[in-house]
């Protein structure tokens, strides 16, 4: 913060009491985020009618199944990676880590086909449909590195044959899917943080855009909606 | 439960038409996942009455 002949400029205004903001980051952050995403669209009341439809729950079931993954996952990590070998309760969570992931993936692949066949990136939506599809390609080796963290043969196996894979495709020397703690690294922390930076981005977008309506039923109302730019 | 039922640690069958190559638990899911979907978009919500002439 700079003075003015050893005033700070953001003192109260002598006449008015007023703070002057000038200059101030955090108050020019706060008036962009609240321009860009307003608290009634941030937590809207309601949703558009067309919502009302079994296509659109999807999103949210895949939201909850993230949340299961990342609780399961964060019980996992505390206890370490071999405890659920030897212990009763270790092997229940495990489970629940890994059925959790399974509806991930099946929710989150049918509610990628609903989003393509109503052309989800229509209206400015572009980075809406950017930011999921990328969460769910980032998510794909997010799963298959807890494969190689099982701590068992099913996990040598797999790391073995995934190494071969990774030097096949010239990108081998970039991590070695044979160092246990690395691939843990990865699994835990590195491939979990951008899978929910991409899906926090993608709910933020979505709730600033709006969910997308469904496709016009004709086609003449399509093509003007094109021509017009709000398809 | 379905583990009860089913033993899960087997080895999996494989389906298999000339190139095509596929395990029997990847076409069930699937073949689960396309049902899923044409249900989702056919079955009516609940408390909502379908009004065609608005969007």
């Amino acid at each position: 913060m700079s003075t003015t002949g050893g005033v700070p400029e953001m003192a109260p205004d002598a006449s008015t009491g007023a703070l002057d903001t000038t200059g101030s980051w955090t108050v020019a952050l706060r008036r962009r985020l609240v321009a860009v995403l307003p608290p009634e669209k941030l937590l809207p009341d309601g949703q558009p009618a067309y919502v009302a439809s079994w296509i659109y729950v999807f999103g949210v079931l895949t939201l909850t199944s993230l949340v299961v993954i990342i609780g399961s996952g964060t019980i996992l990590a505390l206890k370490g990676p071999g405890w659920w070998h030897d212990s009763g309760l270790g092997h229940f969570f495990n489970s629940i880590h890994l059925w959790a992931v399974e509806l991930f993936f099946f929710f989150t692949v049918i509610h990628l086909w609903g989003k393509y066949w109503m052309s989800a990136w229509r209206g400015g939506r572009a980075r809406v449909w950017m930011t999921g599809a990328n969460s769910f390609l980032v998510a794909i080796p997010c799963a298959l590195t807890g494969y190689i963290s099982q701590q068992n043969f099913d996990a040598q196996w797999i790391s073995t044959q995934a190494k071969d894979a990774m030097n096949a495709v010239g990108i081998g020397s970039f991590f070695n899917l044979l160092n246990f703690g690395q691939i843990y690294g990865y699994h835990v922390f590195l491939l979990p943080a951008a899978v929910l930076g991409l899906v926090v981005a993608h709910v933020l977008l979505v709730r600033r855009h709006g969910v997308v309506p469904p496709l016009p039923d004709d086609l003449r109302t399509l093509l003007d909606d094109a021509r017009q730019g709000r398809a | 439960m379905i583990a009860a039922i089913f033993d899960l640690n087997g080895k999996p069958g494989f389906a298999h038409w000339h190139f095509f190559q596929m395990s029997v638990p990847n076409i069930i899911v699937i073949v689960l996942m396309l049902l899923v979907f044409v249900v989702a978009l056919l079955a009516p919500f609940p408390g909502h009455t379908r009004d065609r002439g608005g969007r």
